[in-house]
């Protein structure tokens, strides 16, 4: 059992030799296609230092560029010299210069003795295809391509979009059906002589030739007509980004390199001195039969993909700046806004963070100073409690907050007397839960000993902010959870909202409470709203408060605290 | 972006560049190893004055990190720094007895250089106290970084500038020549910094960090850039507009992604506030050769003598650049 090596090499002639050496002083025959841009020199070198090897073999050399004939054609002329200058060949595996084997060549001769049949190519339709770049997935085989994307990218756009429009279409010849996959396989002698003595190659060839990447088509389209056995999958382990170019393996990726079982690897940086030395230089590790397993690697690569494509939700950071609405998530955690139940209750920050154990801040956006939890003046990532700090950019400020906090629930109080830049950042986040008591304002207001007339000024201008506040909660645009409670009707009945709220922050809490938050003293309350009213001033978000304390409806009940379940 | 517009930032960037090359006659050649530039070399530009007692240990850290080639633009040191780099192999030093301000705080200068030395290199351009770190710093030299990038066709790599600052007072521990400067200034703000857009330079304007809080809280407009673009591709056309805070032309400053994604990133560990700030401070606002007539120093100044911690308990200490990655300081974007 003898499998050939074709080897294509681009760049890094030094590690190609390398590698080369390697496969042919274990007993593979080597046939080296060098590209026609490599420099003469380093040509000579290579020919001259591989010259002791009489299994290695050089192919006429052709100027090869991505993504057209050249390297098929490049493929199949180093295969014919492969076929028919070593006739012990069963096998021949494809590999490029920046290929690295990473098991004894010995194991690979005894994996394919075990499949003698079974041509590995990965070779699958156009429909199934995910990895294909800008599109052009069954277009690359019904358009013409005859301008570089590399070097022509204006003038290939528009030929395309050309092709498009008119509507043109190649035929493609009888008795293939495109297939596509990784460029990297190892068929056996008879498919690939089938291959490349099919009377029909012309027709094949001149057709393939105007195909885009044909080297990921050619054979994994013709494979599909002779094999006997496909395993539709490649022996080397070569990952894509979502650009469609192959990530490259480091010193660091050894271990990973080690654990993944597979027989080559692509590609492999070229002054990754640790790699080549480890897997050519020192002694094979002990012999194994398993089954190549990428799983690991393949998670680490689609991770960065991810990474690159969809980022961390929630983070603003220097390289992750996204547009409005491209976000994938404006903060990186839920968390809840309440607004007027710390002026209905007394000291209801304490008492929440104790119920649900959540992180309860006061008024974040405060007109004086930005109260966090405990009034510290700086919080998780040394955010500063001065307000025009946080003023200068208030968005950033919540979306900082929510992301130095990730795994803790945040809660804070907000009001019309707070900046009320945040309302649209905090209404259109998905993550923020708005709990609002309409109309809170006023109990500060009527707890202050401020002149009369101050309050009834002070109380139409809160009322007036409170009121767009929450034009902007009940807009289409809005994506928060919300709820609006007006004061009286809260007043009225506030286990049930506080039990809501407090099941949303935390559902932690199962147990019965034992403590629960005392309500302020509201007697005389409904004799202030008169007074508003009767100056002129509506007050109303408050809804329908009673206007006599003492009246049959509301009795001293009130000041008794409520008990929450 | 209006026609209009783009023809005025490409009259602008002609602009710094014939500047550059006025400026050419303010730099004195003191030793010149350019010959010894390879091809693929990537090489560092850096502008100083009396930096000796950072040299040892800058010149050993870029070395590891495998920088071919460093050129000096010595702005009339007198503390012997020159004398310290005579001789060194893949040093080439320029001498510059004019105003380090008037220069547009060295950009003059540097940018002159790459339009002669630095077509078709890649090039990291920082300062005698910023260190750069990116993803993998500690398994992959810096051309493993590069050749990526090639690879990718990305022709800039940006990089948040990182304070550093040590637990107690700034003048507690003193620094020795040579020694590493993150094992007094270990640690930094991990999550108080925000970010605006460039309209018409394309690039994000960060501001925020230790410097933000303790010295511009009330004003923080004020507060310095902390946005860098050190490692770019250079090509003799291109021009560095402020600092390296951004590049023309503009598409160069694109170093973030707008959809949602991470595109990959470093810091720029800035090991400013070791025990000779003061001095330097104090040697800074008699000069006024800094931005805004070195107001940036007295506020320092001011706040430092008072004040001389900028240490807190939600400080974050150092550890490697996975840990700033996870803190969402800087990103590994697709490379892994």
């Amino acid at each position: 059992m003898t499998v050939g090596i074709v080897m294509l090499i681009h760049e890094a002639v030094d590690r190609a030799e390398q590698v080369a050496r390697h496969w042919a002083a274990q007993g593979c025959p080597v046939v080296i296609h060098v590209d026609r841009r490599v420099k003469r020199d380093a040509y000579a070198n290579l020919v001259r230092g591989l010259s002791d090897f009489s299994n290695v073999r050089f192919s006429t050399r052709f100027r090869c560029e991505w993504g057209r004939w050249a390297l098929v054609a490049a493929t199949q002329t180093a295969c014919e010299q492969m076929l028919t200058a070593f006739p012990e060949v069963q096998h021949v595996y494809l590999a490029s210069g920046s290929c690295l084997p990473l098991r004894p060549i010995k194991e690979l001769e005894d994996y394919l003795a075990r499949h003698p049949r079974t041509d590995f190519v990965e070779s699958v339709t156009t429909d199934e295809v995910r990895w294909t770049i800008g599109g052009l997935d069954a277009e690359r085989f019904t358009f013409r391509f005859p301008f570089s994307w590399k070097r022509q990218r204006f003038l290939f756009d528009r030929y395309v979009r050309f092709q498009r429009r008119i509507g043109l279409r190649r035929r493609i010849p009888a008795g293939i059906e495109p297939h596509l996959g990784s460029q990297w396989w190892c068929l056996t002698r008879q498919t690939l002589s089938a291959i490349l003595g099919d009377p029909k190659r012309r027709v094949y060839d001149a057709y393939f030739s105007k195909v885009w990447i044909p080297d990921e088509s050619y054979f994994q389209t013709l494979a599909r007509r002779y094999s006997s056995h496909i395993e539709s999958r490649s022996l080397t382990l070569s990952k894509f980004d979502f650009q469609g170019k192959p990530h490259i393996f480091y010193d660091d990726h050894l271990q990973l390199l080690r654990r993944s079982d597979c027989f080559v690897a692509r590609k492999i940086w070229p002054y990754a001195d640790r790699l080549y030395q480890a897997f050519l230089e020192d002694g094979p590790s002990k012999m194994s039969s398993m089954e190549p397993s990428p799983g690991k690697i393949d998670r680490i690569f689609s991770k960065a993909v991810e990474r690159r494509t969809q980022g961390r939700p929630g983070l603003y950071m220097q390289s992750r700046f996204p547009k409005d609405g491209f976000e994938n998530g404006k903060t990186c955690a839920p968390y809840s806004v309440l607004e007027g139940f710390a002026d209905v209750f007394e000291s209801l920050e304490d008492w929440l963070a104790k119920v649900t154990g959540a992180r309860v801040h006061g008024h974040l956006y405060g007109p004086d100073r930005v109260e966090f939890t405990g009034r510290q003046t700086l919080y998780r990532g040394a955010l500063h409690d001065s307000a025009a700090l946080r003023d200068y950019n208030p968005r950033a400020f919540l979306t900082n907050l929510i992301w130095n906090t990730r795994g803790e629930r945040q809660c804070f109080q907000f009001g019309p007397q707070d900046n009320q830049d945040i309302s649209w950042p905090m209404a259109t986040d998905p993550n923020a839960q708005i709990s609002v008591i309409s109309g809170a304002w006023a109990i500060p207001l009527f707890k202050s000993n401020l002149d009369f007339a101050d309050i009834r000024a002070k109380a139409a201008e809160l009322q007036k902010i409170e009121s767009e506040h929450l034009a902007i909660l009940n807009s289409q645009h809005t994506k928060a959870g919300v709820r609006i409670w007006k004061l009286a009707e809260f007043v009225e009945a506030p286990m049930e909202p506080l039990q809501t709220v407090i099941d949303e922050i935390g559902p932690r809490n199962t147990r019965r409470l034992t403590e629960a938050p005392k309500m302020v003293d509201l007697s005389g309350f409904g004799q202030f709203l008169r007074n508003l009213k009767n100056q002129g001033m509506q007050p109303y978000l408050i809804g329908d408060f009673p206007v006599h304390p003492e009246g049959p409806e509301r009795p001293k009940n009130r000041r008794r605290p409520y008990l929450v379940r | 972006m209006s026609f209009l517009q783009s023809y005025r930032l490409r009259l602008e960037r002609k602009r710094w560049r014939i500047r550059a090359f006025r400026k050419r006659r303010e730099l004195e050649l003191v030793q010149d190893n350019t010959e010894n530039i390879q091809n693929s070399d990537i090489l560092l530009f850096v502008t100083m004055r009396n930096e000796k007692i950072r040299l040892p240990f800058f010149l050993k850290y870029y070395r590891a990190l495998g920088i071919n080639h460093f050129f000096f633009i010595d702005n009339d040191s007198d503390d012997g720094s020159l004398q310290f780099l005579l001789g060194q192999e893949d040093v080439s030093i320029w001498h510059s007895t004019a105003s380090y301000k008037r220069a547009r705080f060295g950009v003059d200068w540097v940018n002159y250089l790459q339009m002669r030395h630095a077509h078709r290199h890649w090039c990291l351009v920082v300062d005698v106290d910023e260190f750069f770190i990116y993803p993998f710093c500690d398994t992959r030299p810096i051309r493993a970084l590069t050749d990526w990038l090639d690879a990718s066709s990305i022709r800039t790599f940006g990089a948040l500038l990182l304070d550093m600052y040590p637990k107690g007072p700034i003048h507690d521990e003193p620094y020795q020549a040579g020694r590493d400067p993150f094992e007094i200034v270990s640690w930094f703000d991990s999550g108080n910094y925000t970010i605006s857009r460039n309209k018409l330079y394309g690039n994000l304007w960060i501001q925020g960090g230790p410097r933000a809080r303790a010295f511009f809280s009330e004003r923080p407009e004020r507060a310095p850039a902390l946005n860098k673009i050190p490692l770019v591709k250079w090509d003799r056309s291109y021009a560095f507009v402020s600092s390296t805070h951004m590049l023309l032309p503009r598409g160069l400053n694109h170093v973030y992604d707008e959809w949602g994604g991470e595109k990959a990133s470093g810091c720029l560990l800035h090991a400013k506030f070791l025990n000779t700030f003061l001095d330097k401070s104090e040697e800074e606002m008699q000069r006024k050769q800094h931005f805004a007539s070195s107001q940036e120093y007295k506020a320092y100044y001011d706040r430092i003598k008072q004040d001389p911690e900028l240490w807190c308990k939600w400080s974050e200490k150092y550890i490697n650049w996975r840990q700033l990655e996870i803190l969402g300081l800087m990103s590994k974007g697709n490379w892994a």
